[in-house]
């Protein structure tokens, strides 16, 4: 069995990030294990312009974001093993995985840090109706086709789901020459980036239908067609407001999953809400030594801050293995209240926080004018003003430590207030 | 007084912009938070531009498409004419990000250049 202090799974933006500040604050012998035939991850298929605001005040395409962050790992000589699959995690830290070269090999680690991203939400997981013919595509599967592959995949488009990504592909396949008919978005807001509603759509004259959602799909073995519907508030179309579409293409751009399936076998809780394991201010999973960072803990909608989590656990892990974290002393739960649908980390050990502790929130609807309520307890111990919060867009904030210090409190509570007019 | 609401492109921070045409033919941007807002508005109501993003065709790469992006923003209804030279362009592995695919495309002043190295 090989022996490794740190053992990275995934190769993506979180593995790159964690790997290269593990060995940063003093970790030797660290292994990546991806899957894919290069490391980068899903940024390599993301070609468009945006990435690297926050971390590198520089606007980049996904590829020169990655290849930055893969130059830095390969000038530090950490090691990686490509297109190889792992298996699964023991409780004990040991990851079985397999690839062409080494064939079934085990490797005992001392951390562990989860890394894999997540998954495209697909048509069977929204059951939408009709035939199924070929020309329905994620739009994740589209992009690979189109910007790696060199396949473009179709004519006539419509798109489900006002996700990034599927406004991402609008764009893209327009300036390929394709004719993108709609996008169409089952809730009554985007769940997008508003600055790609205007880049994507907006620029190409691409229509956005809210609160509609596609009742029909047509054809045998090619795409012929869809039927899109208003939908009313509880989901169901209402008769007589269809609209048909001929259509070759169909992008779903229906919402990304954690993927999660090795972090089940090593043992770690899942938190229902992000679908993603259950991680405390170290990125440390429920079990000890196993971190995790990235899109498999909570899908980010900006790669920048990717890149911070994954520092943080990587940081994290490397102080594990040198007996560098603190593991009992004051800690509380944090916990989502009124017009918050998660926060991670869930749990704070608050001597493990070095300055601020950072905080990650999704809100469950669009507000205008509103505030974020942070309560220790019962007592309000801050409070941000927002003129805008969309579910599309996480929320950050930024605690520092002396607010957290001092008092002993069981739950750190948030919690979205409208303010009155 | 006239008012033109934009949203900010720059960054995904996405602001909501306020921008009044004053009477002495300036701009008032409110609702921005850095300066780049303020840039952004004016350029866009006057001569909006963009950053193209696309492929080029790579013989013998790892894969078979090269991600390929203007390195300064050109006007926005050039777009489809820049996509028509780009789409004639055929490079050949190995490329180093950064390598000028297309210089001066359209006379615009932007260089089209490899987003990414890619070996053989």
């Amino acid at each position: 069995m090989q022996e490794y202090d740190i053992v990275v799974i995934g190769g993506g933006p979180a593995g790159l990030a964690a790997a290269i500040e593990a060995k940063k604050n003093s970790a030797e012998n660290i292994l990546i294990l991806e899957r894919d035939r290069e490391l980068g991850g899903i940024l390599q298929q993301c070609i468009h312009n945006g990435f690297g605001l926050h971390v590198f005040s520089e606007e980049l395409t996904g590829p020169e974001y990655a290849e930055r962050f893969i130059d830095e790992l390969l000038a530090m000589q950490i090691e990686y093993k490509l297109n190889t699959m792992v298996l699964t995690i023991t409780e004990d830290k040991i990851i079985h995985a397999v690839n062409e070269t080494d064939g079934y090999m085990t490797i005992k680690a001392k951390a562990i840090i989860l890394a894999m991203g997540c998954r495209e939400r697909s048509r069977g997981a929204i059951t939408i109706p009709g035939t199924r013919p070929s020309g329905i595509f994620t739009a994740g599967a589209a992009q690979r086709y189109i910007n790696m592959e060199g396949y473009m995949v179709g004519q006539k488009v419509v798109i489900l789901g006002s996700g990034d990504i599927g406004l991402i592909m609008a764009r893209r396949m327009t300036l390929e020459g394709a004719n993108v008919l709609a996008v169409v978005e089952v809730l009554p807001f985007s769940g997008g980036l508003t600055r790609n509603i205007v880049q994507c759509l907006d620029d190409f004259n691409i229509p956005l239908y809210l609160s509609h959602t596609i009742i029909n799909v047509k054809g045998n073995h090619r795409l012929e067609g869809v039927t899109i519907a208003k939908v009313d508030t509880n989901r169901k179309p209402i008769p007589g407001t269809e609209i048909d579409y001929e259509c070759d293409t169909l992008l779903l751009s229906v919402g990304l999953i954690p993927e999660n399936e090795l972090t089940k076998t090593a043992g770690a809780s899942i938190d229902p809400r992000t679908n993603g394991p259950v991680v405390n201010e170290s990125m440390e999973t429920s079990m000890k030594g196993i971190f995790a960072c990235g899109n498999v803990v909570h899908v980010h909608d900006l790669v920048d801050f990717v890149t911070e989590e994954s520092q943080r656990a990587g940081k994290s892990a490397a102080k594990y293995i040198q007996n560098q974290l603190i593991e009992d002393g004051a800690c509380f739960m944090t916990c989502a209240k009124e017009g918050i649908s998660y926060i991670v980390p869930q749990k704070v050990r608050v001597d493990n926080i070095q300055t601020n502790l950072e905080l990650f929130m999704r809100v469950r609807n669009v507000y205008k004018n509103a505030k974020l309520v942070i309560k220790a307890d019962d007592e309000i111990i801050k409070e941000i003003s927002k003129k805008h919060l969309a579910p599309g867009e996480m929320e950050h904030i930024v605690l520092p430590l002396k607010k957290l210090v001092g008092k002993s409190f069981e739950y750190l509570t948030i919690e979205v207030k409208e303010e009155e007019v | 007084m006239k008012k033109h609401n934009l949203i900010c492109i720059n960054c995904p921070m996405g602001c909501h912009l306020e921008i009044t045409e004053t009477e002495n033919g300036g701009w008032l941007v409110e609702g921005n938070q850095c300066a780049r807002g303020t840039a952004y508005a004016i350029k866009e109501l006057t001569s909006p531009t963009r950053v193209l993003s696309t492929t080029v065709k790579i013989n013998n790469g790892a894969l078979n498409r090269l991600p390929v992006r203007t390195n300064i923003a050109i006007p926005k209804e050039q777009i489809f004419e820049a996509m028509k030279i780009i789409n004639k362009v055929v490079v050949d592995a190995p490329i180093k990000r950064g390598d000028i695919i297309v210089r001066n495309i359209l006379e615009t002043g932007a260089d089209v250049i490899a987003s990414r190295s890619m070996l053989r």
